[in-house]
């Protein structure tokens, strides 16, 4: 039980405790950067500028009346939120958000700033984003009314059409990458091309970098995609007839969805914690400004576009984006072949 | 220890998708078991078939036998014979049934205790180091062929699927 | 220590476990499921012997047979819906054309 075992327990935890406050995080951004974009001014009557609105949102549902459809098979009605939150948060495991810092000096010898490091990191991310889809189908199943299985069904049917693209994306960083494990990749990132562009593979994969942004939107049901939560369509989807605390679950377990997406585009395409001026160990402060950066993207895309109907979100996954990916790949492929 | 945790899992979650009687459940408890499979597969030092196991068998597949089941709205199985417990079938069926099945078991077992008896039962494995890019090199290589059949295969599934479950051809 | 010899009676017993749910359930589709058991506890068997001779043969096997058992799995599931169409039922008893 020496320091350094202590020390990587210390930034386990602290990793959980993050993403939930994460989340808390995203709820005021996105109330704050919706009102902006939608020129008012959001919340700010909790606490300056609103910076307690998200204890507020917690402790409303939290004190709200937990309610069950009398019909509702009780135990996936009760696992289905729980399902969705684990897939959430375990996809985060993978993720390295910093290189390796002792404590200033603490430390005999460095710890790295990540859960842990699998050497099929990649292919781990992927089978856990599949896992996440069974909370969505139970949660519209078990509700047992139509608007939540339609919304359950329709949702799962998207998520897993857009998988196909994701792990394609995914396939091409493999193969700039030469490894399936996420620090490798991340560590293959830094340095400069001709001393001033940074070498990250966002602008040897561009395509790719679009590709993966689009299915993770996809994946995560948010607009332009979110057709299975519309309000005006489908009362609320697969999450219609939670309440209180199981429906803050389901809330969360979107939001940290959101956060793991832009986790994994800033590790694999935006070179991770890499990043000028800053000294090694202050590595994760720039990962946090590109993390909020592609936060920020994905607000301002649901906040702009209008939503997709079902049947062209499904043919735009289908017949747009998997041959897209596909060539993206063969094109990689074949570069990686000419140029070594 | 983890070994017997996980087989365990493996174990009592395939007795019970082979016991409920609601399907929903029967696919659920097969996931269970499929993870615990993988948890094996990462005993074994083959995290690319644990990972696979995962994204393939419980992540696509099952997804397919949780729609069909939905789609079907599939009833609580009625029980061949009304018996006391809960399993989907009771009485005489039941009895043969389960002898069957471990006769099958004790020959199976009786099979691998002639065959360790002769060849080097190996207590401590071979080092080795599968790594996903030795397991790469030997897939396109050494079974490039039967791996072009298969992605042929899947085609003819996927096919076949769409062709035998319309409803107008 | 788990020894080869633990890993293949495991394998034995889920294969049991899964013959014994072909002919004793009464469902189509637990009928499709208990033969992936039966298919898992064989990619089981694989991948272990794999690993004891050392060979990575035991894995690409595996990924051979589990590919086979997604074709299979389709198939079979599309041949139940197309069956349910015609009876409304999925007891394999009420199938009974092809009897003499």
């Amino acid at each position: 039980m020496d320091l350094v075992y202590i020390a990587h327990i210390g930034v386990i935890l602290f990793t959980f405790f993050m993403l939930l406050n994460s989340a808390a995080v995203l709820v005021l951004m996105e109330r704050k950067v919706a009102a902006f974009l939608q020129q008012r001014l959001g919340p700010n009557r909790t606490g300056p500028w609103g910076t307690l609105q998200p204890v507020a949102d917690i402790l409303k549902l939290l004190f709200k009346e937990e309610l069950r459809p009398l019909a509702a098979d009780r135990w996936l009605f009760a696992l289905a939120p729980i399902l969705s939150v684990t897939a959430a948060f375990s996809a985060f495991a993978v993720v390295p958000w910093g290189g390796t810092t002792t404590l200033f000096g603490l430390l005999p010898e460095p710890v790295p700033l990540r859960v842990a490091d699998v050497n099929v990191g990649i292919l781990v991310l992927f089978a856990i984003t599949s896992m996440g889809i069974y909370g969505i189908v139970l949660a519209g199943w078990s509700s047992n009314s139509k608007y939540s299985l339609l919304g359950g069904l329709r949702s799962s049917a998207q998520m897993i059409s857009y998988e196909l693209s994701y792990g394609l994306a995914l396939g091409a960083v493999l193969l700039l990458g030469n490894s399936l494990s996420l620090t490798d990749i991340v560590n293959q990132q830094s340095g400069y091309w001709f001393g001033v562009v940074p070498r990250w593979f966002i602008f040897i994969q561009p395509l790719g970098f679009v590709i993966y942004m689009i299915a993770g939107i996809a994946e995560t049901n948010r607009a332009p995609f979110d057709f299975p939560e519309a309000e005006q369509e489908l009362v609320a989807g697969y999450h219609t007839e939670y309440s209180s605390f199981r429906f803050a679950l389901f809330f969360l377990a979107e939001y940290v969805n959101m956060v793991t997406v832009s986790a994994v585009a800033t590790t694999l395409f935006l070179g991770g914690w890499h990043g000028p001026f800053l000294p090694e160990w202050l590595g994760w402060l720039w990962w946090l400004a590109k993390l909020f950066a592609l936060l920020f993207f994905y607000i301002w895309m649901r906040w702009t576009l209008p939503r997709y109907r079902y049947d062209q979100l499904m043919h735009f996954g289908w017949k747009v984006l998997l041959p897209v990916a596909v060539i993206n790949l063969l094109l990689t492929a074949a570069a990686v072949l000419y140029w070594g | 220890m983890l070994f017997y945790v996980l087989g365990g899992i493996a174990v009592i979650a395939s007795l019970l998708v082979v016991g409920q009687r609601v399907p929903m459940y029967s696919v659920l408890l097969l996931i269970v078991s499929f993870i615990g499979l993988a948890g094996l597969y990462v005993l074994l030092d083959s995290p690319f078939a644990a990972v696979t196991q995962i994204i393939v068998y419980a992540g696509a597949i099952m997804v397919l036998f949780l729609f069909v089941v939905m789609l079907l709205n599939a009833p609580r199985e009625e029980a061949l014979v009304r018996s006391t417990l809960g399993v989907s079938i009771g009485g005489r069926p039941l009895r043969v049934g389960a002898i069957l099945a471990l006769v099958f078991l004790a020959e199976l077992l009786w099979a691998f205790w002639r065959a360790g008896r002769t060849t080097v039962d190996a207590g401590e494995a071979v080092a080795s180091v599968s790594s996903v890019r030795q397991i790469g090199v030997e897939l396109f290589t050494t079974h490039a062929f039967a791996f072009e059949v298969t992605s042929v295969l899947i085609l003819v599934a996927m096919v076949g699927a769409v062709a035998l479950a319309k409803r107008h051809l | 220590m788990p020894t080869l010899s633990h890993y293949l009676v495991l394998s034995a017993v889920l294969f049991s476990i899964g013959t014994a749910g072909v002919f004793l359930r009464r469902n189509l589709i637990a009928i499709l499921l208990s033969v992936e058991i039966m298919l898992n506890a064989v990619n089981l068997t694989f991948v272990a012997v794999g690993r004891y001779i050392g060979s990575v043969e035991g894995q690409i096997i595996m990924f051979f047979v589990m590919t086979v058992a997604a074709a299979e799995a389709a198939i079979g599931l599309a041949i139940v819906i197309a069956l349910f169409r015609q009876r409304e039922t999925l007891n394999p008893d009420a199938f009974t054309a092809l009897k003499w």
